[in-house]
């Protein structure tokens, strides 16, 4: 449950869930009837699904059949196969994930700052900054990706720039690298992080952070003592928003990267349809799915955040 | 008002006047001197960052048109003139907004109708209910793509418009459930009290007192789910077949070219949301000076 608390803590969510306002009111079967659509939904389109993968992830080709042939078999070795093959891309995914939170955590948790505290009673002002910071979401992804394709593109001032002031060689560039997939990465997810931080901050009673300066903490003292502990919900579930998705996508490291730099969820897409090895997609996606499962809960567990929400 | 400044003044911190709004505690900011110059100076770079690839897309729509759209060859309005002229940008268009808006509607309903079961009641089973809300959340795009198509393919089901509505569907329900959950959570619980004290029914009380208090909370779900079926890659690809939506129109046509139509719709969609965005933001801080 660690894990579902974390991330439900999400923009907007209310101060940590109060009780149910009408317990037992209009009993039980309400609930039941209210939730029943949703959840036979959730269940024939979510759990049904992932238990296709994983009967999936065990196939075994029809023996003499045509390529995209499988059978229900119990072929655990198609793990062994795909990971041994694949696990330099499932590495680099998660690698390339982690970067590109922490350095959305850096740019998103000062804008979150100033949103928040230094904007606090100018409703009008905070409103546009937060518009700013949803901004991306109203463009397409994939243009916005594109936007950066073009913006690291060799010929372009930025990398003119670097150049001139000797940041980057005269014949280095910036497209096509790891360093161009992380900043993508990092600027797609970049309001995921924000949004979480804000709400946390905005919900931070200024009067503690004022105790602190009356017990004579210096401000950074007081930043690192009592703000960021009371902020780390929004950092929590910013850190998952952000690292979940990057984790898992693809679109950032086939517009930016080269074939160096390939994702996990490039692999997995291509062994669905360019060579319909669905065993070992499905495998691959299990075994991505366990392991962000496993890497969440591990991590909301140590962040100690489930007493805080 | 005059609180802030008398502390602003005993502290000697210097503030801009008339930033505080009357509901807000008298208090004063500890003294952050370095801080108070670089904590904006690197919010305003990053803000900064947000928006430069938006400025590109949209500089991009008036870009003269050629085999590629990655060199800027100088100012035409001729792609705004003619948004559908690039073969399949309208089409795919069409498609994206059919899907989002029939997404939108099945998942606000479904999404809606759980929150309220999660916060009004206590039942058994709510722990696992909760489960099934948070794991689609918290799986990525590629799995949740990868499952379903497994599914299909097991069923013999063909990708298409009906499996990409299905799947936007799936992924758009968590959403909505968390915000329409906060919205609910805050809701005073007196008010429809009062209601049953005025003799309304249950039903009456419901459908007079709070669904009108839930409509700002479900409208800003429904803008998500919107929008988030409407900007989905990953899963409409693993889900699509031949089907074509304009995110995966755009993306398709990257490698050989994405006509200045596809930056045309990118901006309009841009501007209109932006419209829609600062005229509620400026009508609620108005009615809030009002009160």
């Amino acid at each position: 449950m660690t894990i579902v608390s974390a991330i439900g803590h999400g923009p907007g969510n209310g101060p940590a869930s109060p009780p149910p306002a009408a317990q037992g009111r209009r009993g039980r079967s309400g609930a039941y009837l209210l939730l029943l659509p949703g959840m036979a939904y959730l269940t024939l389109f979510f759990v049904f699904p992932v238990v296709a993968l994983l009967l999936t992830s065990l196939y075994a080709p029809v023996p003499g059949g045509d390529i995209g042939q499988y059978q229900p078999a119990f072929e655990w070795r198609n793990y062994v196969v795909a990971l041994s093959s694949y696990w330099p891309q499932m590495l680099r995914s998660f690698l390339y994930a982690l970067t590109a939170t922490v350095a959305a955590f850096l740019i998103g948790y000062p804008m979150a700052y100033v949103i928040a505290v230094r904007a606090r009673g100018r409703p009008f002002l905070q409103g546009m900054l937060l518009v700013l910071v949803i901004a991306p979401f109203f463009t397409s992804f994939i243009l916005r990706t594109i936007a950066w394709k073009q913006i690291l593109a060799d010929e372009s001032f930025v990398v003119a720039a670097l150049r001139a002031v000797q940041l980057l060689p005269p014949d280095g560039r910036l497209t096509a690298t790891g360093f161009a997939v992380v900043c993508g990465l990092t600027y797609n997810f970049l309001p995921f992080m924000t949004l979480p931080i804000y709400a946390s901050l905005e919900r931070l009673d200024p009067r503690l952070v004022e105790a602190g300066g009356d017990l004579y903490a210096g401000a950074p003292t007081t930043f690192l003592r009592v703000t960021l502990p009371l902020s780390m919900p929004g950092v929590v579930s910013g850190t998952l928003l952000t690292f979940i998705p990057a984790s898992g996508d693809y679109v950032n490291s086939v517009l930016l990267g080269n074939n160096t730099t390939t994702m996990i969820g490039q692999v997995i897409d291509s062994r669905f349809f360019k060579v319909a090895d669905y065993p070992s997609a499905a495998a691959l996606s299990v075994v991505l799915m366990a392991a962000i499962l496993l890497l969440v809960s591990a991590y909301v567990r140590r962040s100690g955040t489930e007493e805080l929400l | 008002m005059s609180g802030t400044t008398a502390t602003a003044v005993t502290t000697g911190v210097t503030r801009r006047p008339g930033a505080v709004g009357p509901s807000d505690p008298p208090r004063r900011r500890p003294s952050w001197r370095l801080g108070d110059a670089i904590v904006p100076i690197f919010a305003g770079l990053a803000f900064l960052y947000l928006l430069v690839p938006i400025a590109y897309t949209v500089a991009f729509s008036f870009n003269q048109a050629g085999r590629t759209n990655l060199v800027w060859r100088g100012f035409t309005l001729d792609n705004w003139r003619n948004p559908c002229g690039a073969p399949q940008v309208c089409e795919a268009l069409v498609n994206s907004l059919k899907v989002g808006g029939i997404a939108t509607v099945v998942s606000t309903a479904l999404g809606t109708l759980i929150a309220l079961a999660l916060v009004r009641y206590r039942f058994r089973g709510r722990a696992a209910a909760n489960l099934l809300i948070f794991l689609p959340m918290s799986t990525p795009e590629v799995v949740l793509g990868a499952a379903l198509l497994a599914q299909f393919l097991s069923l013999r089901v063909n990708p298409g418009f009906t499996t990409v509505v299905v799947a936007h569907i799936m992924f758009c329900i968590s959403f909505v459930v968390v915000t329409v959950k906060a919205r609910v959570a805050s809701l005073d619980p007196r008010l429809e009290e009062a209601a049953a004290d005025l003799y309304a029914s249950s039903w009456q009380a419901f459908w007079r007192v709070t669904f009108p208090l839930l409509i700002p909370g479900i409208a800003a779900a429904a803008l998500l789910a919107f929008s988030l079926s409407f900007d989905d890659f990953i899963i409409t690809n693993f889900n699509s077949g031949n089907f074509t939506t304009f995110p995966k129109f755009v993306y398709v046509s990257a490698t050989r070219g994405i006509p200045a139509q596809a930056n045309v719709i990118g901006s309009a969609m841009f501007a209109l949301a932006l419209l829609l965005v600062v005229a509620v933001q400026v009508v609620s801080v108005a009615r809030r000076r009002r009160t």
